[in-house]
């Protein structure tokens, strides 16, 4: 297992370089100047000039570059020309909001699609399941912002029961915020659990047809227990996967659920650098939260490891 | 022994999901549906309407025999920008996935098909692009490249090759194997010639199932930016940007926003249920989904 995790570690690094180098090229490469955006369209060429020279602008790329990630390596991403803030601060700020509404979310996608998928399983084939193997197919096609949409007009504007937009800290008052985190979570939550009930489904209906389920049946084992700990956990494997390769798509969508709902995370952190062209906060969060990203996919593959020995030892 | 192994057997022999080649009238009516829809953004300039003008008179004025769909809060025909709207969805929804299969599929191809170090450096650039979540990317790229449909659609291309490259890579290393190939390669043709003429027609069928699928993804991304502010600019009209500005008048217009929403769902529904059946026909595992 130890060495399972340092070789998986060690291609890690090439990778995390490569993504650095990409962030890096995105912003230097694109048009729009950096001294042109602080200054304004109104600078004089000399004043430019004087800036370019002072944040080191007019060096060669690959020289830029190195300077970069060696701030970067030292846990400095860059500094707002707007608001003074570091991009370290300005993250670590919002970061609890953002990760406490993708747990909250897949907690609550997980929460739909299990029971489902087993209930499915269970009678593959039935009208129950053709039916939820329908609507999951049909929620696939509900993008996030179009859920938020329905959610905010029928529980916030209809029936009055959930807040539309605002946010209260936790620490503040704990049932405020679980009230202010229910509807993002669940927009959510939506568009995650036919992939996931999708994928557990078909796993578990090849399971249940395994040799070693005839023999708990005929043991006499209660069906829940069959299900529960003999079906569910040779099942899961792909279920780990997808939801390690839907971190990609629930950032993506807390991005969008943030700015809908009005809650102070990451995603709108972006957003409002990408409207105030804040660029230095910009460069500095895509290369954070593709850093994390990488590094959840890693914990993933290491979950994934764990629970079928025959990854680690290369079998599969 | 015997006879249990047997029964067994004839149990699953019986329980295997019914392969159906009938197509079904669901799939005819997504097929329906996007005729309906192509058909609308090819004669949009014919309408009477421009999407553009506005009445101010006539602000989120109800359905009427004038205006069939009513006006938004502009006062601009609600019906023209939906047709309007369906134009830049279809555009940009169609040609990213076009770069991604042109691109991903060759690439694809050729890694799967001349392996080494080729498919090391192919696999692993993949990766690089892939470890950024896709619509963040999509976001900064926006930021710095400015809002254009062109730069969109560039940027929606270029994220969709991944995905493309290892559909076309999976399906070239399993038939490179085949018979058909090394009999090609026996009787001396070119490796361009295997590649064009003996792998490509059959790599092709899952790459187009797969095309439908990425178009779908595609809208539903473009709809996301447009909707965020930052997609196609105002005053062209997009499905997302017209969700966007439906959300503002929620309370006393709801429909501005659901009739855009529900375009949108129809259509991503309908690329994802002809995607599915044709990926469901060509993949030759059984019980796939």
């Amino acid at each position: 297992m130890l060495g399972f995790v340092a070789r998986r570690l060690l291609y890690l690094v090439p990778v995390l370089v490569a993504v650095s180098l990409l962030t890096f090229l995105i912003a230097s490469l694109l048009p729009g100047d950096l001294a042109y955006v602080i200054l304004g369209d109104q600078a004089t060429p000399e004043k430019v000039a004087a800036l370019r020279h002072d944040m080191g602008l007019d060096q060669p790329i690959w020289w830029r570059y190195l300077s970069w990630l060696g701030h970067v390596l030292q846990g400095d991403f860059g500094r707002s020309f707007r608001t003074g803030q570091t991009v370290l601060q300005a993250v670590t700020e919002r970061l609890p909001v953002s990760l406490e509404l993708m747990v909250l979310a897949e907690l609550g996608a997980l929460a739909i699609g299990i029971p489902l998928a087993i209930a499915c399983a269970v009678r593959s084939g039935s009208a129950f399941d053709r039916f939820m193997t329908g609507s999951a197919f049909g929620m696939l096609s509900v993008p996030a912002f179009l859920s938020a949409i329905l959610l905010i007009y029928l529980f916030a504007v209809e029936l009055r029961w959930l807040p539309a937009t605002g946010y209260v800290p936790f620490g503040e008052d704990a049932i405020g915020n679980l009230r202010s985190f229910l509807l993002p979570a669940l927009t959510l939550a939506l568009g995650e659990w036919p992939v996931l009930m999708r994928v557990l489904r078909s796993d578990m209906i090849a399971t249940l047809q395994e040799d070693y389920i005839a023999m708990a049946r005929a043991k006499g084992l209660k069906p829940s227990r069959i299900l529960l700990v003999h079906a569910l956990k040779p099942s899961s494997l792909t279920l780990v996967t997808v939801t390690g390769i839907n971190i990609g798509r629930l950032i993506g969508g807390t991005v969008i659920v943030e700015s809908i709902f009005a809650l102070p995370g990451i995603g709108r952190l972006l957003l409002g650098a990408i409207f105030t062209r804040d660029l230095i906060i910009l460069q500095g969060m895509v290369l954070f939260v593709a850093c994390g990203y990488v590094l959840m996919n890693f914990v993933v593959d290491m979950l994934y490891a764990v629970l079928d020995p025959r990854i680690r030892h290369g079998h599969a | 022994m015997a006879t249990l192994e047997l029964s067994i057997d004839q149990d699953v022999a019986v329980s295997p999901i019914r392969r159906t080649r009938r197509l079904g009238p669901l799939f005819w009516a997504a097929i329906a549906w996007m005729s309906l829809v192509f058909a609308a953004a090819a004669l949009a300039s014919l309408l009477p309407f421009s999407p553009t003008d506005m009445d101010m008179l006539e602000r989120r004025a109800p359905p009427s025999a004038l205006h069939w769909l009513g006006n938004d809060g502009l006062g601009r025909d609600e019906l023209a920008r939906l047709i309007y709207g369906a134009r830049i969805s279809l555009t940009v929804g169609l040609c990213a996935p076009i770069i991604g299969i042109t691109i991903g599929g060759a690439l694809g191809m050729l890694a799967g098909y001349f392996r080494g170090r080729f498919e090391t450096l192919v696999v692993g650039s993949m990766d690089v692009l892939l470890a950024f979540p896709p619509l963040i990317l999509a976001l900064a790229v926006t930021a710095y490249l400015g809002q254009s449909i062109l730069n969109l659609t560039c940027i929606l291309g270029v994220l969709g090759i991944p995905a493309f490259m290892r559909v076309a890579r999976a399906a070239t290393l399993t038939l490179a194997r085949r018979e058909f190939v090394i009999a090609a390669q026996a009787l001396g043709a070119t490796h361009a010639r295997i590649l064009l003429r003996e792998l490509l027609p059959n790599v092709f069928l899952p790459l187009f199932a797969f095309f439908l699928l990425g178009v779908a993804v595609t809208i539903v991304v473009e709809g996301a930016l447009s909707f965020l502010g930052l997609g196609v600019p105002p005053p062209i009209s997009s499905w997302g940007s017209m969700i966007g500005e439906g959300r503002e008048s929620l309370e006393i217009a709801p429909r501005l926003a659901f009739i855009p929403a529900v375009t949108m769902f129809l259509t991503v529904l309908s690329f994802n249920l002809v995607g599915d059946t044709l990926r469901a026909l060509t993949d030759p595992r059984q019980g796939a989904l």
